[in-house]
């Protein structure tokens, strides 16, 4: 007879090693990108509500769209373009400032408040190095936000012109006109172009200083990032009567479009590519945009929760 | 194995010294853990072994220095910093995609097995569970890993009893092999007393007693002394004595069960009365140096 004992079934709660699965820095990047969009909504929420609102007042417009159309046809050429194409432009520009004005909320906030709410050491607790930490959070308004107000106002225009030719239609007015000077298909690489060359590469360093500022401070971050920037102009000031450094800044945000490849509504105009990228102020702020976020890796190492 | 190795461990801030100058070396399959008073240094300590800040001296977490290596280490630890730590905001389904998004080792099947015994849901957020449910949450994530080192650091605070035994039951008898290596601190020391295989105390950034619990039940003996026996029970220096419902209750260090068994009941002492007397001892030991 056989003795033999069946073999018995291994014990469940006896643990096997799991085979670790290989995870890249990548996808630990794009989780990491995910998580804060999930924590900020309004990174993606405000520019919704802001195209929601400016469509609402477009479509109170659209009562009056029949009649600027037909004197629309009576002006100059350059006129008649002005004025069919100035909402869209205008619908562009509302999008692009509200991304930025979250953008620069976001910076403040991001590497404070993690430490504020001592979620830090749960973040800390996972394999996710300080450097993709930092750079998922600086892609937020560096890449995030510039190909969200992209798409966001693409669609916004598109939903425009498709109402638009509804209510011109319905008046029996012309809509050829309103599809030659508001050329989506054309506008929209332009507008990317801007985005890609303004908002990621020239407004880079905006963002990457209140992050650094954001890494270090224990208390009222918007303050220790705002001050440094005042005294400089204030000691410029009264040292050399001067006042160089605010120009710079202004410069930076939006004095100097004619030194930027262009406006929303003409962005080939002023610059081109290749004179963009030969312009020390580019590759000044993109050093200064790496020096901040290399700053911002090593305070995060250091910082704990406040 | 040695799982964590530490010389001359210290850190100072300012002029506090935190930790001064540690040794330490835990071997893998030990569940420790560090006792001391307030600021006694325990949560540096634990912060250095973790990576979460600088020290002077040497260390060595599976090999790795943890200042510099913190991302690679914690793909083999998992630590619980207090319970009040996951992000308030974000969802248990967030939480679990995020894991299992960044760490190699996370099995989401498995926490969510331990997520269905209790009442926490994948829709809600941290903000809506309550303090024991946020310590039930954050426990199935830890033990959803499979870390070869899991530090705690006052796991239980602020949870009412239940929570906290249920904690300890859950992490004993789901996670707990001879593999895998435990370090924990706690102000409720009769809580884990049972459950420690070493016992560390630490007072002012220096570790007082560092030993096994089967060296600490050989080594201490604690009597209630028949009254006539007093004075030559006292002659064997006991390092504590103290009255309880009028009996005299004295603690030896280093002396033989039999021959102590002819002065009154012997039993070996709870981690929490050891710690008193030790501690108190070292108290007095300072002031007599100062004077």
């Amino acid at each position: 007879m056989n003795m033999q004992s069946s073999a018995m079934p291994a014990s469940s709660t006896e643990s096997q090693v799991m085979a670790p699965v290989a995870i890249s820095e990548t996808r630990r990047l794009y989780w990491s990108i995910r998580r804060e969009m999930w924590e900020t909504r309004s990174i993606y929420i405000a520019p919704l509500v802001v195209a929601a609102i400016f469509l609402f007042g477009f479509l109170l417009s659209l009562l009056h769209l029949p009649t600027k159309m037909r004197d629309a046809l009576t002006l100059s050429a350059a006129q008649q373009h002005q004025l069919i194409e100035q909402p869209y432009s205008l619908a562009a520009a509302l999008i692009m400032g509200t991304a930025f004005v979250v953008g620069l909320f976001y910076s403040l906030e991001a590497l404070y408040g993690e430490r504020r709410d001592r979620s830090i050491l749960f973040w800390k607790s996972l394999p996710v190095s300080d450097l993709t930490t930092v750079l998922s959070k600086a892609s937020i308004p560096i890449v995030v936000l510039p190909l969200l107000s992209f798409g966001i106002t693409v669609a916004l225009q598109f939903v425009m012109l498709l109402l638009s030719t509804v209510a011109l239609g319905a008046a029996g007015v012309d809509v050829g006109p309103l599809w030659r000077e508001v050329a989506i298909f054309r506008s929209a690489p332009m507008l990317l172009y801007h985005l890609v060359t303004v908002h990621m590469l020239w407004y880079a360093p905006m963002y990457a200083w209140p992050l650094l500022v954001s890494s270090w401070a224990r208390r009222m971050v918007f303050l220790w990032a705002a001050s440094p920037l005042v005294a400089i102009g204030v000691v410029e000031k009264m040292a050399f009567g001067t006042s160089n450094f605010g120009e710079l800044l202004l410069n930076r945000i939006s004095g100097s479009m004619s030194k930027l490849p262009g406006t929303i509504s003409a962005p080939w105009s002023h610059i081109t590519l290749g004179q963009f990228l030969m312009s020390p102020g580019l590759w000044i702020g993109l050093a200064l945009t790496a020096a901040f976020l290399a700053g911002a890796v090593r305070m995060r190492r250091y910082r704990g929760p406040i | 194995m040695t799982v964590i190795e530490a010389r001359g461990l210290r850190k100072t801030f300012g002029s506090t010294v935190a930790l001064d100058g540690i040794n330490l070396r835990v071997e893998e399959g030990r569940i420790l853990g560090i006792i001391g008073p307030n600021g006694a240094g325990k949560t540096t300590a634990l912060n250095a072994i973790l990576g979460l800040t600088p020290y002077q001296g040497e260390m060595r977490v599976f090999g790795r220095d943890p200042w510099t290596e913190r991302d690679e280490l914690m793909r083999d630890v998992a630590f619980v910093a207090d319970v009040a730590v996951l992000p308030r905001w974000i969802k248990v389904s967030q939480l679990l995609e995020y894991m299992v998004g960044v760490h190699p080792r996370f099995d989401r099947a498995k926490a969510e097995g331990f997520l269905a015994k209790t009442n926490i849901r994948n829709s809600n957020r941290v903000r809506e569970l309550s303090k024991g449910m946020v310590a039930q949450l954050h426990l199935a994530l830890i033990m959803a890993i499979d870390a070869r080192l899991l530090v705690l650091d006052e796991p239980t605070l602020g949870l009412d009893i239940l929570y906290r035994k249920q904690f300890y039951d859950s992490l004993l008898n789901d996670y707990f092999d001879r593999s895998r290596t435990i370090v924990v601190t706690t102000h409720q020391v009769e809580e884990i007393e049972n459950i420690l295989t070493d016992v560390m105390f630490i007072n002012r950034g220096r570790i007082v007693l560092n030993c096994s619990m089967e060296e600490l039940e050989s080594r201490y003996v604690e009597v209630t002394v028949h009254p006539e026996q007093l004075a030559t029970a006292r002659a064997f220096k006991p390092i504590q004595e103290r009255q309880v419902f009028g009996r005299s209750m004295l603690l030896f260090d280093h002396l033989e069960r039999q021959q102590l068994a002819a002065f009154g009941e012997v039993r070996t002492p709870s981690i929490a009365d050891l710690f008193v007397a030790v501690i108190s001892n070292q108290a007095g030991e300072a002031q007599g140096a100062a004077r």
